[in-house]
């Protein structure tokens, strides 16, 4: 409701409420039109579509950033700048003295071999760590002969630390080429001036004998008794073993289940005393059918026994 | 007929495409303001399932995200004077609307109060072929409508079957699967001024706006005000606008009678403006401030300052009781509502069931309006609102929006009209595919 008081007002127009600031007069002349232009229209709408939006927000910033960095290294000088401070950052960083190794220290090899590990490591020292390939080092290291196993491993205080487990020989083996000393594996472990240097070992000889070094140590084992007087094992064919023994005398072993065959004749020579008779080869080739051949001497006096035996029947 | 008859089998794609892309714009084109309101389809509701909820007329499928209204301009009698006016007042509605969602629009439907509407009733038959009513025989029972002649230069805007009757059992809201021998439906036709629409979907179309649909308002206000068992029952709904009142009348949720008057709120400021000698805006102001149709002896002591801006005092000075103003402004909705009157005894409403009439619109909220309109019109009147519809705004929840929230029933729930249903054979393009398959089935 309008209050029913009247109240004279200094200007025209209805008057001011209570308290309320008085209002200027309202200014003559067209009301300004609140439609907006079609092209305010137009664009407005064309803000809203959401295409357009996500254009403008993701795809406008990312095509300033890549058009200034391919601006920018478009030039190759520039490229080249850059790529050469990286590498220089990179290896300030990598030349820094808690990444160098200074030492090697080589851990279970004797002292030849140690030497002839640090001369196929090749390592000038100091060196980076980042220099170093540790699995083509160790890969060189496992390619010596004397090495079974080896562990690198950078250690604390730039140490590379070498842990060799080396090979131990098992047995000489005598070949064309030479005496070489082989492990229990028949990898070769060390080559020899002769035999003697190393006369406590077992001896074997003949081509493709190293590939049965194992059959070899376990026909050795399997000996006992005969043990001292083998001499050595003789590959025949690269298929089966002679068995060398004193007084020239040769067990031929067959090519399969040879161990079974030589406990055969140590069967017979414990009990007919085998071994000890005139005898110069025992053939154990035929399973079925183990023969011996007899020495010059023990056939001639076997032939007159035949003969006087076969004297006195036709007597 | 049929170039208005594809077009709104167009709108109706176009309302598809909208509803896939869940936004779509309400565009409530008015004599004295344009509302626009953005409403956003969720996929379909979520209480279709729920036990003992109805679909609700769709209303919980979508939500007003936008709503925006614009004093309108070019606008008279619910149709469009001056084009490029109208169409600046759209776009500052629905650019208004489209910031406040913050979503793009493309699709609008659209709804005015004028362009003569005229109502017509139509009756078809059709000898039922095998007995149980198929869709084609629907469609053919539908174009056995007999069209009236609607006039020239007249479109069609709504058509509604009404009702499908098989036999001598009528009332029937979905016939198909029944058995019987003939079919008949009534359909109820509203037909407007073919110039108005093609104005109004020219000034659409200058926004960059598609149109999915078309309403008259005094339709879809009946919608949103009238509650359902009014619409069942049978109610008129009296949208009094600024420059039109529309006229609707629903029985069974149907649509069967709708006009205008060319009357309205307008009208009754102009009154003022002239027999207090100020200008429209002041009149506008004095008449939402102090208006009333019912004089008391307080009215004669209670005195309005009425202003002005000449330089005279004597004139800037003046008052008026507020029972002058009332002796100006009754006459005119009097006007209003016998002719109101006048239509609806036309359209033979006495003979409803229920003759509940609802108020509705902005210039019902005139004070003392129903007491006037009771003496007029009957006893049985009530003020009415919109429906509540989730999102919208508080200031756009009165009686003025009745028109633009029924516009948002209609874009979530059409109801269905001539042209969703299927065509009948024969009027499809020579070369159809079915036109064959019928042929087959005919010959062999």
């Amino acid at each position: 409701m309008q209050p029913l008081i009247l109240r004279r007002t200094d200007h025209a127009g209805p008057g001011p409420r209570d308290g309320a600031p008085p209002r200027p007069p309202e200014r003559p002349g067209p009301r300004r039109d609140p439609a907006p232009s079609r092209i305010a229209y137009r664009l407005h709408r064309l803000w809203l579509t959401p295409s357009y939006r996500r254009l403008l927000r993701y795809g406008l910033p990312m095509a300033v950033v890549v058009g200034a960095l391919g601006a920018y290294f478009g030039n190759a000088e520039r490229r080249a700048e850059v790529v050469a401070k990286y590498h220089q950052i990179q290896r300030e960083i990598e030349t820094r003295p808690e990444f160098m190794v200074n030492m090697v220290s080589i851990d279970g090899a004797s002292p030849p071999l140690a030497q002839a590990i640090r001369q196929s490591l090749g390592l000038s020292l100091p060196i980076s760590s980042f220099d170093l390939n540790l699995p083509a080092l160790r890969g060189k290291v496992e390619a010596l002969d004397a090495v079974a196993n080896a562990d690198l491993e950078v250690g604390a205080g730039g140490v590379l630390q070498v842990t060799i487990v080396q090979r131990k020989g098992a047995i000489v083996w005598r070949s064309g080429d030479g005496v070489e000393m082989l492990d229990a594996t028949g990898h070769r472990v060390a080559g020899l001036v002769d035999r003697d240097a190393r006369a406590d070992l077992p001896l074997i000889a003949g081509a493709g004998a190293d590939a049965a070094v194992p059959q070899a140590l376990a026909l050795l084992k399997a000996a006992g008794s005969l043990r001292p007087r083998i001499r050595g094992l003789v590959r025949v064919g690269e298929r089966r073993w002679n068995v060398v023994l004193d007084r020239d005398q040769v067990i031929k072993l067959p090519e399969t289940r040879p161990i079974e065959a030589l406990e055969r004749v140590l069967a017979l020579d414990h009990a007919q005393k085998l071994l000890e008779r005139d005898i110069t080869v025992v053939d154990m080739r035929n399973e079925a059918r183990p023969t011996v051949r007899l020495t010059p001497g023990a056939m001639e006096e076997l032939r007159k026994m035949r003969q006087s035996e076969a004297g006195a029947k036709t007597l | 007929m049929t170039d208005l008859y594809q077009g709104q089998r167009m709108m109706r794609n176009m309302r598809k495409a909208a509803m896939q892309r869940g936004v779509i714009a309400i565009l409530d084109v008015g004599t004295s303001k344009i509302g626009c309101l953005i409403l956003r389809f969720d996929g379909p509701d979520h209480f279709r399932d729920a036990e003992g909820i109805g679909p609700m007329a769709g209303q919980s499928s979508f939500r007003v995200i936008g709503a925006a209204t614009t004093r309108s301009r070019g606008v008279r009698f619910g149709e469009i004077d001056a084009m490029q006016e109208t169409e600046r007042a759209i776009r500052t509605a629905v650019q208004a609307a489209q910031k406040m969602a913050n979503v793009r629009v493309d699709h609008v439907i659209a709804c005015f109060s004028g362009a003569q509407p005229r109502s017509y009733g139509l009756a078809g038959e059709w000898a039922l072929e095998e007995g149980a009513v198929s869709e084609q025989d629907v469609a053919r029972v539908l174009a056995a409508c007999e069209v009236p002649d609607i006039g020239p230069g007249r479109e069609v805007l709504h058509a509604h079957p009404v009702n499908f009757a098989i036999d001598h059992r009528s009332g029937l809201g979905d016939p198909r699967g029944q058995v019987g021998n003939r079919l008949a439906c009534d359909m109820h036709l509203l037909s407007i001024d073919g110039a108005a629409i093609q104005n109004l979907l020219a000034a659409i179309k200058r926004c960059d706006l598609e149109v999915a649909g078309l309403a008259s308002s005094a339709y879809v206000s009946g919608i949103s005000s009238l509650v359902e068992d009014e619409q069942e029952l049978g109610a008129a709904c009296i949208d009094m606008g600024g420059g039109a009142t529309g006229i609707s009348v629903f029985i069974k949720k149907h649509m069967i009678y709708a006009d205008s008057v060319r009357l309205g709120g307008d009208h009754v400021t102009s009154d003022i403006s002239k027999g207090l000698q100020v200008p429209l805006a002041v009149a506008e102001r004095i008449k939402t401030r102090h208006g009333g149709v019912m004089a008391t002896g307080m009215d004669d002591r209670e005195m309005i300052e009425i202003g002005g801006d000449s330089g005279d005092w004597e004139k800037d000075r003046r008052t008026a009781s507020r029972a002058e103003l009332i002796g100006i402004m009754r006459p005119r909705v009097e006007e209003i509502l016998e002719e109101v009157r006048a239509r609806l005894d036309a359209a033979g409403f006495e003979h409803l069931p229920s003759q509940q009439i609802v108020l509705t619109g902005g210039a019902s909220q005139i004070p003392g309006l129903d007491g006037l309109a009771a003496r007029i019109l009957g006893q049985r009147v009530r003020l009415g609102r919109p429906l509540r519809v989730q999102g919208l705004p508080q200031a756009a929840t009165g009686p003025a929006f009745s028109s633009a929230v029924g516009l948002c029933l209609f874009a979530a729930h059409p109801q269905d009209e001539w042209w969703d249903f299927e065509m009948p054979l024969d009027r499809y393009p020579a070369r159809s595919l079915k036109r064959a398959l019928k042929w087959f089935k005919d010959n062999w």
